[in-house]
């Protein structure tokens, strides 16, 4: 196949998928193809799309996705009556925030560093999946671990969790050194897991 | 805890509280607006400063009859402790053997500077949910549903699809005629024992098959699925469905090295 129909096809399915497709996805959908000609093409094609005016090329939840330029939104909001989407309030972000940052993590930490109970609020982060159980931690009443999901990163137009604003960038907006706490992972052993990770 | 004059400096009425309260959502934000009101150091709070207009604050919520969330009042005992432990004389870092002691006031200001990140962190996630929910994709009425990432024959089942079907085993066992028999208890671990030794001889078994077994009690049955929720969680098992309602099958897998052990019960397949 030649170059330019790989472009057209590569460029047609990731229009027409309705979640961002990934790469694994589109080496399925194109097993004819060579692995490194898809990945070529799929570099062209996000070239292509650094010009185009109205559109525009990204990458969320690790796969790519082509989307109206947020700057045109006005315009494209005429076109039809919004499904009003639920804000998430001021709570639900920062518990989110802190899932997303110290994950995996209990209820109680997230409290923690909160200083507030927030079970009700991860119940709503549950409800819109935005968050997911992912384990119990292997403490005294084997409370759940919490995590972000790939919906998270579908709302937040993140590609993976090392998309996320780094703290580094946060402690010089406040004018402070993070505290080393933030940025070391929670220990693996010491989490249950409630289902065998995808092989 | 008594009148203080900072009364004056907060607005009187009680619909301002209303809109301030939500920005006060903890105790750490409370800390948070004094610091910054009074334009003080982080580093250096003045605890006897910070803690009489918290304590003043938490008055006037109760003043005017706001409920005043529990962990105010464990921040307000907190307060309370480091100015005490801050009027304590110092030891003699020359007879503490103990090296520097720490500041009081320091778990409190990690505290409050961890908080702060995350806020921010928060806003900034804030920042690209609003861009993000200015991009638009087009969704195609026609989609059914996505291929997916795998072509699975088989989904592993979720706790509701097993909750389902065993549903149905009791429902079927209900309509079949019983008699009442002396009750025989099967503890979970027995009946963990017996299954596995079942699914060895057959690799792969229906889920339903497995409440044949027994005496067709409903006693027995449940111990069956809680000992099959226990297997899962031990990893002792796997459960498939094919389809999203075709039969759910039980397969015994090699258990991971990782695998949570069992309470009291240190049987290995």
């Amino acid at each position: 196949m030649m170059d330019n129909s790989l472009k057209a096809i590569v460029e047609a399915l990731i229009f027409a998928s309705p979640e961002p497709l990934t790469p694994k996805m589109l080496f399925k959908l194109l097993a004819d193809e060579p692995k490194e000609d898809v990945t070529a093409t799929i570099e062209a094609l996000k070239a292509d799309y650094e010009t185009r005016p109205g559109l525009q090329f990204v990458e969320v939840a690790g796969g790519y996705q082509i989307v109206t330029r947020p700057e045109l939104h006005e315009w494209v909001r005429r076109l039809f009556h919004e499904r009003s989407t639920q804000k998430l309030t001021v709570q639900g972000l920062e518990t989110l925030a802190v899932i997303a940052y110290k994950q995996p993590i209990t209820a109680l930490e997230v409290g923690e560093i909160r200083g507030v109970n927030t079970s009700g609020v991860l119940t709503t982060l549950l409800e819109r999946h935005l968050i997911k159980i992912v384990g119990r931690k292997n403490v005294v009443g084997r409370p759940f671990l919490y995590a972000t999901t790939r919906e998270f990163l579908i709302r937040f137009g993140l590609n993976d969790l090392g998309d996320l604003p780094k703290i580094e960038d946060m402690a010089e907006a406040l004018g402070f050194d993070p505290p080393a706490r933030l940025i070391e992972q929670a220990p693996a052993e010491e989490m249950l897991p409630l289902e065998e990770p995808e092989a | 805890m008594t009148e203080h004059s900072e009364h004056a400096d907060f607005e009187s009425s009680p619909d301002a509280y209303k809109v301030k309260l939500d920005s006060f959502e903890g105790p750490l934000d409370l800390l948070i607006h004094l610091i910054r009101k009074n334009e003080v150091n982080v580093y250096d709070i003045p605890i006897a400063l910070i803690t009489e207009q918290y304590l003043s604050f938490i008055t006037l919520m109760q003043e005017l009859n706001l409920d005043v969330a529990g962990e105010f009042l464990v921040m307000a005992s907190t307060l309370i402790h480091i100015k005490s432990r801050l009027l304590l004389p110092r030891p003699d870092p020359s007879q503490d053997d103990q090296g520097i002691e720490e500041d009081p006031r320091e778990a409190l200001v990690r505290r409050l500077l961890e908080h702060q990140k995350y806020k921010a962190a928060a806003e900034l996630l804030h920042e690209r949910e609003t861009l993000r929910s200015a991009q638009f994709m087009r969704p195609d009425a026609r989609v059914a549903d996505a291929a997916g990432e795998e072509y699975e024959p088989e989904l592993e089942v979720d706790l509701f699809s097993l909750l389902a079907a065993f549903k149905g085993v009791l429902e079927r066992a209900s309509r079949r005629p019983h008699m009442v028999l002396p009750p025989e208890e099967i503890p979970i671990e027995t009946r963990i024992a017996q299954l596995l030794d079942r699914l060895s001889e057959t690799e792969a078994c229906g889920f339903e098959d497995l409440f044949a077994d027994g005496d067709g009690s409903r006693g027995f049955m449940i111990v069956t699925f809680l000992a099959l929720l226990e297997m899962i969680r031990l990893k002792l098992i796997r459960v498939f469905q094919s389809g999203g309602s075709g039969a759910i099958r039980v397969y015994k897998r090699a258990r991971p090295t990782d695998a949570p052990h069992p309470i009291g019960d240190p049987q290995n397949p």
